[in-house]
This record gives C-alpha cells, structure tokens and sequence, in this order.
C-alpha cells in the first residue's frame, strides 16, 4: 500500500537526513507540505483537476525509496547515443556522479545537483524551490520528500548552444523517486533542456517529479521532457514556470510510457510581451492512461502562447487533455491558441478533452478547437494506390499524425531523437518514414 | 487491356455512374471530359479502387482479371497508375521514403530484386531532372507546402518511377498556369509507348493540345455519351457542353 500514513512514515524516518535539512526555512517548509499532504491524501476524482484521472490503483501498490541508485552503464550509453552535451543523471531519485558527464560549461552557467545548490546557493533556491501550497497535494508530497534534484542556472545573457540532459532512470523495483529540478534563466539567457524519464525492463516504480523554472526578461527556455518509462510505472510530473516580460518559454511534452502518467504544466506571464509554445504528444496502447493538465496564467498585456496537443491511442488506452487559458483584466493584447487532435486506432480507445478559457480583458484573440478522429482515409487511399500494403500504409498515417507535433522541436538532433522514440513504439516501428 | 462493362457506382444512396462502357487497348491514349459533377473523378476513384464508391453493377476486366475484385495495392501493382486530381500530403514522411516503398511494392510484385538505396537514388534523380523538380523535394514531406505545380509534377514524378501499364491522369491540369501544365504534359508525354496507354480526365480541352488522344469520350450524368476523334475535344471547347447534354436526355427519352 502507498498510504498517506506510508509517506508521513517515511518523512519521519529520512527528513532529517535530506539534502539542506539544517537550512530552517527548508526544513519548516517540507513539513508543512508533509502536512499538507497528510491532510488531503493522494487527489480524488472528485477534485475538477482529478476528474478523470484516478490515482486509486496507485494507492494500492507499495513503493519505497531507494536507499541509493545504481544502473548499468550500457543504459545511459544507448540514451547519449553519441551526442554532445551536458549529462546529469539520476537513478532511483540519487544522483550518480560516475553514470554523469556535465563537461566544460561556459562561464556563468552552472549544472549541478540540487543538493549541491542547496550547499552553495540557498538564498537564491529559498525564492525558487517553490511552496508547500503550490499546485495538487502531489507536487506538496514531492517538496517534502525530494531531497535532490537539477539546478541549471544561466547568468545575464549567457547562451548555452548543446542542450543540458537530465536523465531520470527507475532501476529498482517498487522504487520511488521523488526529484525536483530548478531552472533559473537570467535576463538575456538562453538554453535547452531536456528531462528523460527512462525505466528497466518491466518494473513497477512511482516517479514523482516536480520542475520550476524562472525566466527573467528576454530570457529564453527551450524544455524537451521525454517520458519513456515503463509500462508499470506511475508518472507524476509537474513544470511551473513564471516569465518575466519578452521572455520565450518552449515546452514539449512527450509522454510514450508509464501505465499512468499525469503531467501538470503551468505557466505565468509576469511581464508583457512573454510568448510561449505548449507542443504535446503521446502514445498510450494497452490498457494505458496519460493525463496533461495545463494552464497558461496572461496576467500582462501581449502575450502570446500556442498550445498543440496531439494523442494517439490505442487498444483500450485512455488520454486526457485539458487546457485552462486565463487572460487576466487589463491583459490586453493577449494572443492565444490553443488545439488538441486525437486519433484513435481502436474503438475502445478514449480520450477526454476539455478547453477552458477564462476571459477577463477586452482586447484579446483567443481561438481553440479540438479534433477526434480515426485514421485518414484519404491518406490510406493515396499510399495503397502507390502500391503499399494496408498495414505499411496504415503504420504511416499514424507516424504522419505524430510528425505534425514532432515538427515544432527545432533542434534538429532532440527532433530526431524523439522521432526515434516514438517510431520505435508505432506499428511498423523504426524504419518507418525515414529517408531512403 | 482494360474493358469496363455497363459499371454504375454510388455513393451512399446517390448514383453516379450510370452504365458507363469503356474499352482501352495497349498504346491509346483516351480523354474523358464532361461537365462539372458528370461522374470523371468518381470514374478515376472507382477504377483506383477508392472504398467510399459502391459500384452496383457492371465489370471491369484488367489484364484478363476482374479489376474491381482487386485490393487497391494489387491493382497499383499490377500496372494501374492514378494520377490524383488533390494529391494527399503526409507530414513527416520523406518524399524519398514514399517513392522508394512504392517502386520497391511494385517490383516486388514483378519478381524483380528491390532497388537498394544507391540505385534508387541514381533512378530517382533522373527521373526528377526530366519533371523539373529540385532534389530538395526528395528530403521533404509527401507533397506538405508543395504548390500546385510541384505537387502534379510529384505525381507524373511517381508515375515515371511506377512505369504503369495504365495511367489514368485526373484532372491533372486543374490549377496549373501554362509552364506547369506544358512539363506535367512533357512528362506524360515521355512515358507514351506501345505498351502503355493513357487515360486522361480533363474538364477543358487545354490540356489536349499537349497530350494528344486517339479518342475523345464525354462523360454526362453517368455515361458516355458520345465518342469521336481529337476532333470532338474542339467541338466541346467551342459549343460548351450544353448540347451535349441536351442531345443525352434526347437520346435517353428516344431509348425509352
């Protein structure tokens, strides 16, 4: 079981020995979200936010944190497959220095643990690691519990070209992780990140993961999260980001595994002329469920935010996207899209879409629709004509309707790496579309 | 080659073609024309083998086979070519991939070893060079942001490499300005031989004046409605199709 009473156990155990536990305000604020979380429990589909996503087959299953995290080499060599860049890795929710190559950084730019943030940078992480009120009684059970995590920190204008990888692995069975990551951009930087949430072999794990990012002015974020985890794992993952005016903030969300994975994305427009890109895309077969809950805060005049969604699911898999805009008084200006399009490979498959829009300026373009569908016909029809077998035909359709969300990443390399991904999931697997 | 015996076809509850009866020898190039909802497309669709159409009666003998009891791909296969009025696009699949998978379906069925990737690169390009098209659209997306023009040259493209037996071009013409039409009509014009023929759907007579037909059909409310020469397609373009289609109720009220 994975009760209330087995956490507040376990806070009591381990606490003491977290990462900045002798910093008073950490220690006061992990308790309050350990309260927090000890007086609502998991969330309920009675909540509005929870309505269709139920964590009850989550409460039945037992998980405890690794004492330490240990995998093999072999398992981060296929993720790097070769490329560049900056790689901190983490297993079983412990950071493992051997398995990590963070490499030569550019001055002003900084890639470490959260525990080691917590040793050299306290006062800035008090203002960014985030309350115990903030978002679900998950992300409070992650504050209480998370004693590491990434911290990136990109000083005034400083660029980072290769992207920073943090990778996430669930080794042990029935392990728990629970991580929470810090970005923080100052005015003028600019970086990409990618978060990959990797499982071994069929094992049954909980990830809880929180990030929080910062934009100051005319910063720039591009976040790639990548969750591959495995098809028994339970996926809990948030990212709240706030953007200070003119700042650009990318998000692709690419959820392929986990048995039940819920991804909470919030954003806040603190300053005027913020623009963001909410690129979605997930895969769920089997008797699957992936959740994306997203909520774009326009508190400034001249935003501008894009949101895409795009499910494909199958068998009896279940997907759910819902998308609150709030344009706030006096934030004129604001420009927003929002579109969600599901296709379903089977008639068991369902998925549940809600739009809110929550509109209190005057002058604002705000536009969203949804489409649910089944594979195109037309498209069938053209490829069969050229000769393809129903089935090659069919697998290309599908591989077509995930391109279209794979096509906003514009780093060419995290492009292909997640076309990869997800090729590697579809019927008709790799070879599919892929130059002659 | 292809001999189509009082076919009638609908959608939905609503016919389309009526009995029509058409027959193709190896070599002929024929052109159907006829107004606007006169049943061309459906005719081109129902032979491609588009599932959408029903077709409630008649025959069409392929090669010696009954071609409608034949799968799309089989009769792609075996040498029938439709060249797509809106060809589709399909984001995210290389053109490359997409050409290469269908000769290769293709020879496959032929018995023929399939091009590895050097060859078909080697046949590709040529092919492309004779169309006009820029080696660029072999790494882009099936027909995704291409323009009219590029998109028609992307079929007699695919229509080059396929090298079918029958090539039924679509109102290959529509939306195409005189350059574009004159190189889709120089790339159809180039695969005309003894051994292939042609059938061409057009709603004007102006793509005739490149591809030249042995025979001219009109199609009007389901059927053909009169055959002649080259010399009909003028006719059409000079007096429209409105006595065309006056002589048909004529001749239907006579019949009856």
């Amino acid at each position: 079981m994975s009760t209330v009473d087995t956490w507040t156990a376990d806070f009591k155990a381990r606490s003491g020995g977290f990462s900045g536990a002798s910093l008073p305000w950490l220690a006061a604020r992990r308790l309050r979200a350990m309260e927090r979380f000890a007086s609502e429990g998991w969330p309920g589909t009675k909540l509005e936010n929870w309505h269709h996503t139920s964590l009850a087959a989550l409460g039945q299953e037992s998980f405890s944190p690794a004492s330490a995290g240990s995998c093999s080499r072999s398992t981060i060599d296929a993720l790097r497959d070769g490329q560049a860049g900056h790689w901190l890795v983490f297993v079983d929710g412990h950071h493992v220095p051997d398995l990590s190559d963070v490499g030569a950084l550019p001055d002003g730019v900084q890639v470490r643990t959260l525990a080691q943030a917590l040793v050299g940078q306290p006062d800035l992480l008090e203002s960014r690691l985030g309350s115990e009120l903030d978002g679900s009684s998950v992300v409070a059970l992650n504050l209480a519990l998370a004693s590491d995590g990434a911290f990136v920190h990109v000083a005034q204008g400083k660029t980072l070209d290769d992207p920073i990888h943090l990778v996430f692995v669930s080794a042990q069975d029935r392990a728990a992780s629970f991580v929470r990551n810090v970005i923080v951009a100052e005015s003028g930087a600019s970086a990409t990140i990618v978060e990959h949430y990797v499982g071994e072999n069929a094992q049954t794990t909980l990830t809880n993961s929180v990030t929080r990012a910062s934009l100051a002015a005319d910063a720039r974020i591009t976040h790639l999260k990548l969750q591959q985890e495995s098809a028994q794992t339970y996926h809990l993952g948030a990212l709240d980001v706030a953007q200070e005016g003119g700042s650009v903030f990318n998000s692709h969300s690419m959820s392929f595994g986990a048995r039940l994975a819920r991804h909470d994305i919030t954003t806040n427009f603190a300053g005027r002329h913020c623009e963001t890109l909410l690129n979605g895309l997930y895969y769920v077969d089997g008797r699957r469920h992936v959740d994306h809950h997203t909520r774009i805060e326009h508190a400034q005049p001249q935003g501008v935010s894009r949101e895409y969604y795009r499910g494909i699911l199958a068998d009896t898999a279940r997907g759910v996207f819902s998308g609150r805009i709030l344009v706030e008084p006096g934030a004129d200006g604001t420009d927003a899209v929002q579109r969600s399009d599901s296709l379903l490979l089977s008639r068991m498959a369902r998925t549940d879409t809600r739009p809110e829009l929550e509109i209190y300026a005057d002058d604002v373009k705000c536009a969203h629709g949804a489409t649910v569908g089944q594979i195109d016909e037309d498209s069938l029809f053209y490829l069969r004509s050229r000769g393809l077998d129903e089935e090659h035909a069919r697998n290309l359709v599908v591989y077509a309707f995930a391109a279209q969300a794979l096509a906003r990443i514009e780093n060419e390399s995290l492009r292909q790496r997640a076309a990869k991904s997800v090729r590697a999931l579809l019927p008709g697997g790799l070879a599919l579309g892929e130059p002659a | 080659m292809l001999t189509i015996k009082n076919l009638h076809a609908s959608i939905g509850e609503k016919p389309i073609l009526k009995g029509l009866d058409l027959s193709i020898k190896a070599g002929e190039v024929h052109a159907i024309m006829g107004p606007n909802g006169s049943g061309k497309s459906t005719l081109a669709q129902v032979l491609a083998g588009r599932e959408n159409f029903h077709v409630d009666q008649g025959e069409a003998s392929w090669l010696g086979q009954d071609l409608l009891a034949m799968p799309i791909e089989e009769r792609a296969r075996s040498g029938l070519f439709l060249a797509f009025q809106y060809p589709i696009e399909i984001p995210g699949v290389s053109n490359a991939y997409f050409l290469k998978a269908a000769v290769n379906a293709v020879r496959r069925h032929q018995g023929l070893s399939e091009l590895d990737a050097m060859d078909f690169i080697k046949r590709v390009k040529s092919e492309m060079k004779a169309v006009g098209m820029r080696e660029e659209f072999l790494y882009r997306s099936v027909n995704e942001g291409f323009s009219g023009g590029e998109k028609k040259r992307n079929e007699v493209l695919q229509m080059a490499l396929l090298e079918p037996k029958l090539a039924i071009l679509d109102e290959t013409d529509s939306g195409l300005d005189i350059d574009a039409l004159k190189a889709v009509a120089d790339g159809v014009n180039r695969l005309r031989s003894p051994e292939r023929a042609l059938l061409v759907i057009t709603h004007y007579q102006r793509l005739l004046d490149y591809i030249v037909p042995d025979f001219v059909h009109v199609l009007a409310g389901g059927r053909i409605v009169r055959s002649g020469g080259r010399e009909l397609a003028l006719e059409l373009e000079e007096r429209g199709y409105g006595w065309i289609e006056s002589g048909d109720s004529a001749q239907a009220g006579a019949a009856a």
